[in-house]
């Protein structure tokens, strides 16, 4: 009874040296919110033209009345979209046969796609440049996987995360059991076909965990479209859209607009955050990819 | 015969990623070298350029602003590391282990939301966090009430600024690591240490740092790879303004993205091929110490 006392007091303390830790974080969060609803805010508080407290307004989100932002907002899903699905059936396909088939080659593959986990992919960003560049001199592959396209974009976000990616499934593959895919397979089963019909199903967790990370990824992603796309209006993502808005007129910036807009892209993520949080940890004990 | 077509399935199977890591790793990297030994730069176009040898690191070496940015990028990696990478991030794992599951599980998920926030909203946050009153939250509610001068704070506390900003991100990537690791830490050993009387420090200073020597090594050389090589968040706070330039922002600015329009990527290649360099020598270390071998086992269905 008597070491029950102190340790609660202990606890109290841990808490509230976290709560302090956590502060910006927390303050930060709060005042987006507040201010996408307030007319101007001062610190915290929400105030009118006139300087009183008060002033709850919706007019910062009139921008979602602009056609470019929904342009904006397309681009972003097709983007985040086709790089989800290519991330995951690629490092889908490339994990099964790390992790279930011998092949020469396979250790130096694997070993490599560790290095590349660990090698700072931003840092090839100007020789990217010059490949974009180089494939969009060439007729077909011009339309989708140039400079200055979606597509382009696309595959360069998707190479940087298939490292992570490849090496995550196969973690995945690895814990399925050897006894199904045996049996398929004696039974004259092919390996694509196994492969499909058998362990794909069987690494759904996996599959949701680098499905949703890679969407929140690409939905947030900003500095390859940044570098890629310089076409204007028509090739503009949130993130791109949000930045331009921060820069575009240093005297009339209204704060509460772009709080408005950063919420409006935050908003699917905190979403897929909040229902998915225990596959996400999956990811970052894994290990992420560049950010720091 | 059934061996040989096994063979034939796995390459099939491997192909996709292999024409993708080709194409944007490998062929970037010999890039990123062979450019950095020409002097191409959109003044010489795509075709006129020629290769001038070692000049561009030599110009690098003789730069007036090589040794600053140097040093503000070793300034940034060490303080954001330390402070906030590993130690913060060992912190607040040791702290919420010690709360009630669902308190510490908050913590844990409030301190990974920076991460996934996009990247141009987490620094909005920052930058109105500290403008100048009477917007800005940390003047209005910190200095005003006091009487104290106000002012934006980035422009005074700009490198203060990037490893607060970085460094929030940073510490849940060694949160998670550490909190996974002493959750691992047998719970005979953290009881029997209770019993013997251990304080919450003696505890934390006796059992969980020691056994946590793997986790902190490996996160102290990932994480000073990533801080070395990202440049996102510093280019959106501050771009490079306030002596808060670091290496691979300038390599970045000087090829791709500057206000005077003579994009140099003969220059700025051989400033991220120095980067490149590190990089492959980190995550040959890395490759070396950390899960190797434990990925090299041979699948068992093949034994069969």
């Amino acid at each position: 009874m008597k070491r029950k006392a102190p340790r609660n007091w202990m606890q109290v303390l841990i808490f509230m040296i976290l709560l302090i830790l956590s502060l910006p974080i927390i303050v930060g969060y709060i005042w987006l919110f507040i201010s996408t609803f307030s007319k101007i805010t001062h610190g915290f508080i929400p105030v009118d033209e006139n300087g009183h407290i008060g002033g709850f307004t919706l007019q910062n989100w009139t921008f979602l009345k602009k056609p470019e932002v929904w342009i904006a907002t397309g681009n972003t899903l097709i983007m985040a979209l086709t790089m989800t699905i290519g991330i995951v059936l690629i490092s889908a396909l490339a994990g099964y046969a790390l992790s279930r088939i011998k092949f020469a080659g396979r250790k130096s593959f694997l070993s490599l796609t560790l290095v590349l986990h660990a090698f700072p992919s931003v840092t090839l960003l100007i020789a990217i440049y010059f490949v974009l560049r180089f494939f969009a001199k060439i007729p077909i592959l011009e339309t989708f996987m140039g400079y200055n396209t979606i597509g382009g974009v696309v595959f360069v976000s998707l190479a940087m995360m298939l490292p992570l990616g490849i090496w995550l499934m196969k973690g995945f593959f690895d814990n399925v059991s050897w006894d199904v895919e045996r049996a398929a397979l004696i039974d004259g089963c092919s390996r694509a076909r196994t492969f499909w019909k058998i362990m794909f199903p069987q690494v759904r967790p996996g599959i949701a965990a680098l499905g949703i990370f890679s969407f929140m990824t690409g939905w947030s992603s900003f500095i390859i479209p940044y570098t890629f796309l310089s076409g204007g209006a028509k090739h503009e993502v949130i993130s791109m859209y949000l930045n331009t808005m921060i820069h575009s007129d240093t005297n009339s910036i209204n704060y509460n607009v772009l709080a408005a807009v950063g919420l409006f892209q935050l908003i699917p993520i905190l979403i897929f955050y909040f229902f998915n949080q225990k596959h996400l940890m999956n990811i970052f004990s894994g290990g992420t990819h560049g950010g720091v | 015969m059934k061996k040989g077509k096994r063979v034939n399935v796995a390459y099939w199977f491997i192909l996709p990623a292999a024409i993708i890591v080709v194409i944007y790793f490998f062929l970037p990297v010999i890039l990123t070298l062979g450019i950095s030994f020409t002097n191409m730069s959109s003044v010489t176009g795509f075709s006129a350029w020629k290769f001038t040898g070692f000049e561009n690191y030599l110009k690098i070496f003789q730069h007036p602003d090589a040794a600053n940015i140097f040093a503000s990028t070793m300034i940034y990696v060490a303080l954001t590391l330390c402070i906030f990478n590993v130690g913060i991030g060992l912190l607040v794992s040791i702290l919420a282990y010690h709360l009630p599951k669902r308190v510490g599980g908050f913590f844990k998920s409030l301190w990974l939301l920076p991460r996934i926030t996009p990247t141009v909203v987490y620094v909005l946050m920052w930058t109105m966090l500290a403008a100048d009153a009477p917007y800005g939250v940390i003047n209005s509610i910190f200095k005003v009430p006091f009487g104290l001068s106000t002012s934006n704070l980035i422009p005074a506390h700009a490198m203060l600024f990037c490893v607060l900003v970085n460094g929030y991100i940073g510490a849940s990537f060694g949160m998670i690591i550490f909190s996974s690791a002493i959750e691992s830490i047998s719970k005979d050993i953290m009881t029997s240490s209770l019993v013997d009387g251990a304080g919450f420090f003696n505890r934390a200073r006796y059992i969980i740092i020691p056994q946590l020597r793997w986790p902190l090594l490996f996160v102290t050389t990932y994480q000073t790879l990533s801080l070395l090589t990202s440049f996102e968040y510093i280019m959106l706070l501050t771009d490079g303004n306030y002596k808060t330039n670091v290496w691979s922002l300038w390599a970045y600015h000087t090829a791709l993205n500057n206000y005077y329009g003579n994009f140099r990527y003969g220059f700025g290649s051989a400033l991220s091929a120095i980067l490149v360099v590190v990089g492959i020598v980190f995550a040959v270390i890395y490759l070396k110490f950390f899960k190797f071998n434990d990925l090299v086992k041979e699948p068992l269905i093949d034994e069969m």
